[in-house]
């Protein structure tokens, strides 16, 4: 009897003192991901930024105080003979050169500039994923002629990744013309080769691993080897590219405008186009080219302290 | 004394936002010019932060290191990073698992020889080149010459260790610290590098604190052994009295779980239960505990101490050791 | 007849170059002609170094890799011949547990997931309330908590996910399972629960394995019969007790007195016949006998130019070298030293004026040994080990190395 109890005793004990590690039960990869992108300082500056951002983008338009286009104080800037005028109670950001309240301006402008960036990156995004898929499935598992059609695929995402940005902008203006769409056109298109590439390598990178090689001696079907096993595997580095391109997917779509390859109506407040004209001014009223300029930058950040997260979080490396 | 007197080492890795790990929880042992010292347990078992502790090569931030670690009447583990450097190389040096990472990868096997000869004994130009061939060809590279001019790609896996030794033995270092050096060669090649670190011993007296997990590869290398176990050394003894007299469950349980080549086909195996992650922290009792099958109320009760059940000499951390049965004493009539 | 034949099979992954489209500049000859039979319901092992061209031999059968030439006979089908969905329909009943535990499993699958990714494949099971039925049995037989089901690879320790990858093999019922290294990605204390979980599955499934790995001991410990490769050809196949008792091959004789036995009365009195340099290049392999360059009994005659078959020298016991019988009986001397001094024989040939004391009489012993024909004196003929020895554990194994010319080709287009 008392070696029972002294037997249930000790296992008591041991139970009581083993340092079980069970609350991690049930955890996949993407919720890890998603638990340490909380906990990240940057993840979170950046995710409050970007937050700020798309709110004034989208309710912009309600609370600027002013009608953005309206030329209200014509009468009191006097652009031609350098006399401006600043911040002031009525109009918090100062005066354009047209007399135009800059603080209502700036805020309308966000919903282009968002736009632009958001259009741009899907386009590239989603035109660059599949090519990357096409490729990285045939490199993988299509054999001899899949290797030949990946070869062709990755020479002609080559030859786009060779060509300057700005160059292909410039091309892509001169045939469809001087719009907005332009300008997401040229800064989605220059985005598709780096998509397509980082895909495929991911993609060759997985399709090398021994869970696809036990996929396929599980005689599971190719194109459910692609999808279930390579493809989630491969879409972390994408996902980062995504976020981070946003940022220059911005700034690009500023530079175009400030070329004069945007919306031809300069009436309608974009950040580009808003820091395009202030450069006439700069020496008299720097403010004017500032508050795009800043605009720009901070948003730019945003996307790219979040980028820069949630590659820390999704990386395999660190985890634990 | 000891060339190197290792006193309740323990290292704790400290991460923000993490709760502190300990790696190696107070390990004390000894190492005698010409000796063989062996470190041996299974991954996670501290034997490698061990070695990496000894030769400052620990993280400078988030490691807490504690205890002493006498070399020669200087303690190792005070020592300033500088001073430290000095002494990797001339007086103590190491060898690792993987020979390739362990080299520059773009710079010339010569090179690297060469560059040790010369921060650490002046050697200059032909006279340190001729040295590095003459180390290469003691290390048994052949045609040393021409191996010289190689990249470390160019060399086998087997060639790049023995590169890798002469670089460690460039110097006549006093103790030589090798982590796993044959774990990533084949058995053929490990026989060779272990013929030759035996043979470095011997002839030059160096003293070797040898890392391994591997019970065979300390079976005909070590003098003494020290089984350790989540941090702890849970027995040290002879080689001969460990293999012959294996007496913590853990060491006994390690050796009888290792399929034996005499044995015949289809003889099961007797396997420790569990992994390593089943564990109790030491200060609550035996960190081995959920995996014997001995284990008692006594064992849960506070971190056991280093007894001596057998054979002076022969430490078991263990309140219930593996003994030969006692026979019963004769009944005395009431 | 045998469940499983394999008739001179050859591998030979080729090795291209060319910046738009390929051009083969050469063949890693990876497995280079190799005929073994595998008994139902028996444990073949098949143990060799790294490079030796066992793994590629093991993903060969599954045609996981291109079979060059030869047969692969499952149950009278001859696998080399079959179409793409064909095989793939044949997996079902040739499995494969894989060395690294975690790298073979999809870290973004949760187990359950992971198991029913086969039984899906070749529809086994009629919905997922039937398959998830199957799946906790399989668990519970691989000795894994009935709740793993929900947990993901990366929650598991080592041993629990090579249960897994046991566990992936069996929902589908297979004849014969591939093991490439089971245990050697393992802790020593684990790798006994492992190999001691695959012999219980063989005795209550009827199993038939085919064991591909480096550990001699692991090797001698579970198969029936054992073959020994070297340089994508099998040296030697027998009985795993006549092997162990008598090898008659020169590598394995090398190759058994080179693993280290934990018990140091042996270590101390065996002798270790010590190879002469390394691994030949898969991709130019010496001719005649592949082991001839670092062979001790080498010949001035044949061992150079004829390549040894497969020839059975009595009692089931196959070996590949034209000397068998004279360095059994004891006639053959040894032509290379087999002590340390086989190591800085080489060496011997630089010259160098100011050596150092101990180097220089190392040198001249060793060029005294190093004397042509000259028999080593007080060296035995090879005794075996004749103890246990323990698992070496060792990263990355062959196919990287094999594989890695024709990838690198391929990545550089």
């Amino acid at each position: 009897m008392t070696t029972l109890t002294k037997k249930a005793d000790k296992v008591d004990r041991l139970a009581e003192l083993m340092q079980t590690s069970e609350s991690t039960t049930g955890a996949s990869l993407w919720r890890e991901a998603a638990r340490r992108l909380r906990s990240s300082k940057m993840a979170i500056i950046g995710a409050v930024i970007i937050a700020v951002f798309v709110v004034l983008a989208v309710i912009g338009p309600w609370i600027a105080p002013y009608t953005p286009t309206a030329q209200t104080w014509r009468g009191e800037v006097f652009a031609n003979q350098g006399r401006f005028v600043g911040m002031r109670g009525e109009n918090w950001f100062g005066l354009d050169h047209l007399g135009r309240d800059m603080f209502s301006r700036m805020l309308v402008g966000a919903r282009q500039t968002l736009l632009v960036g958001v259009v741009s990156m899907l386009i590239g995004l989603v035109i660059g994923a599949l090519i990357g898929v096409l490729s990285g499935a045939a490199a993988t598992l299509g054999g001899p002629m899949g290797r030949r059609l990946d070869t062709v695929i990755m020479r002609i995402t080559d030859i786009m990744l060779s060509l300057p940005s700005l160059l292909l902008a410039v091309s892509i203006a001169a045939v469809l013309g001087q719009s907005l769409t332009t300008v997401m056109i040229a800064v989605g298109v220059v985005q598709i080769p780096i998509f397509a590439r980082m895909l495929r390598g991911s993609m060759l990178a997985q399709g090398g691993s021994d869970y696809v090689l036990a996929a396929r001696a599980l005689g599971v079907r190719r194109n459910r080897i692609v999808l279930t096993q390579i493809l989630p595997n491969s879409l972390s580095p994408v996902i980062v590219q995504a976020t981070l391109s946003l940022a220059t997917a911005i700034i690009e779509a500023a530079a175009l405008s400030y070329l004069g390859l945007g919306n031809p109506d300069p009436a309608v407040p974009e950040w580009g186009v808003m820091l395009s004209q202030a450069q006439r001014f700069f020496d008299n009223e720097p403010m004017m080219a500032v508050y795009p300029a800043v605009g720009i930058i901070i948003t730019a950040l945003g996307f790219t302290l979040l980028g820069e997260a949630m590659r820390e979080a999704l990386d395999p490396k660190l985890r634990g | 004394m000891p060339l190197l007197s290792v006193d309740e080492l323990s290292v704790t890795f400290t991460a923000k936002g993490r709760k502190d790990s300990t790696a190696v929880d107070g390990v004390s042992f000894d190492v005698d010019q010409g000796q063989v010292v062996g470190l041996v347990g299974e991954s996670g078992c501290g034997k490698s932060v061990t070695s990496l502790a000894l030769m400052g090569l620990l993280p400078a931030k988030g490691v807490r290191v504690g205890g002493r670690a006498e070399f020669d009447g200087t303690d190792l583990l005070k020592l300033g990073p500088a001073k430290i450097r000095d002494m990797r190389g001339r007086h103590l040096a190491m060898i690792f698992q993987d020979p390739l990472s362990s080299l520059n990868p773009v710079v010339p096997i010569g090179v690297q020889v060469t560059e040790i000869l010369q921060r650490h004994r002046g050697l200059k130009g032909e006279a340190a080149r001729k040295e590095a061939a003459q180390l290469l060809d003691r290390v048994g590279i052949p045609d040393p010459a021409r191996r010289l001019k190689e990249y470390p790609h160019q060399l086998s896996g087997g060639m790049r260790q023995r590169a890798l030794i002469a670089m460690a033995v460039a110097c006549a270092p006093r103790l030589l610290i090798a982590d796993e050096p044959t774990t990533a060669l084949d058995v053929t090649i490990q026989a060779q590098i272990l013929e030759l670190l035996k043979e470095l011993v011997d002839q030059e007296g160096t003293a070797l604190l040898m890392i391994t997990h591997d019970l065979g590869v300390v079976a005909g290398l070590c003098d003494e052994v020290n089984v350790l176990y989540a941090g702890k050394a849970v027995e040290t003894a002879g080689r001969r009295e460990l293999f012959a007299h294996p007496t913590h469950p853990y060491a006994h349980g390690l050796l009888g779980s290792i399929p034996r080549l005499d044995a015949p086909r289809g003889e099961p195996l007797n396997p420790i239960r569990g992994s390593i992650n089943d564990k109790i922290a030491w200060a609550d009792g035996c960190a081995f505990a959920p995996r014997c099958d001995h284990y008692t109320l006594e064992c849960l009760t506070g971190t056991p101490e280093l007894t001596e059940p057998r054979t002076a000499g022969h430490q078991v951390r263990c309140v219930n050791p593996v003994l030969p049965p006692v026979r019963p004493a004769a009944e005395v009539p009431a | 007849m045998s469940l499983l034949e394999l008739d001179n099979l050859k591998v030979h992954f080729p090795i291209r170059k060319g910046i738009l489209f390929d051009r083969t500049v050469g063949h890693v000859y990876a497995v280079d002609g190799v005929s073994l039979k595998v008994e139902a319901g028996q444990t073949y092992g098949l143990v060799g170094e790294s490079g030796c061209g066992k793994t590629t031999l093991g993903r060969a059968v599954l045609r996981l890799v291109d079979v060059t030439e030869g047969e692969v006979v499952f149950d009278g089908t001859d696998l080399a011949k079959l179409d793409e969905e064909a095989m793939r329909r044949f997996r079902r009943r040739l499995q494969m547990v894989f060395q690294d535990p975690l790298g073979s499993l999809n870290p973004r699958q949760n187990i359950e997931s992971i198991l029913a990714e086969g039984m899906a494949a070749h529809g086994i099971g009629a919905d997922q309330a039937e398959r998830r039925e199957k799946i906790k049995a399989i668990l519970a037989k691989v000795g894994l908590p009935a709740n793993a089901l929900s947990r993901y690879p990366h929650e598991f320790s080592g041993g629990q996910r090579q249960r897994i990858g046991i566990a992936r093999a069996l929902v589908l019922e297979p004849d014969v399972i591939i093991c490439d290294e089971p245990v050697s990605a393992l802790d020593v204390s684990i790798q006994a629960q492992v190999v001691n979980l695959l012999e219980e599955l063989q005795e209550s499934l009827g199993l038939t394995y085919l064991v591909i790995a480096h550990d001699l001991a692991v090797v001698r410990h579970i198969s029936d019969v054992i073959g020994v490769m070297y340089l994508g050809s099998l040296v030697e196949e027998a009985p795993s007790d006549a092997l162990y008792e008598g090898p008659r091959h020169p590598y394995t004789k090398a190759l058994m007195s080179a693993v280290p036995v934990p018990d140091p009365d042996l270590e101390d009195r065996r002798e270790r016949i010590l190879l002469h340099g390394d691994l030949p290049s898969p991709a130019n392999p010496p001719t005649g006998c592949r082991f001839h360059t670092r062979c001790p009994w080498v010949q001035e005659t044949r061992c150079a130019t004829d390549r040894p078959e497969l020839t059975d020298t009595g009692d089931g016991h196959r070996v590949a070298c034209h000397w068998t019988a004279e360095i059994e009986a004891g006639t053959l001397a040894r032509t290379r030293a087999t002590g340390v001094e086989a190591v800085t024989e080489t060496a011997a040939v630089a010259e160098e004026p100011a050596v150092a004391d101990v180097v220089r009489e190392e040198d001249d012993k060793a060029v005294a040994d190093a004397q042509p024909g000259l028999p080593v004196p007080g060296v035995a003929a090879g005794a075996p080990a004749s103890d246990a020895s323990t698992a070496v554990p060792r990263p990355a194994e062959a196919p990287a190395d094999e594989r890695s010319p024709s990838t690198e080709g391929g990545g550089k287009r």
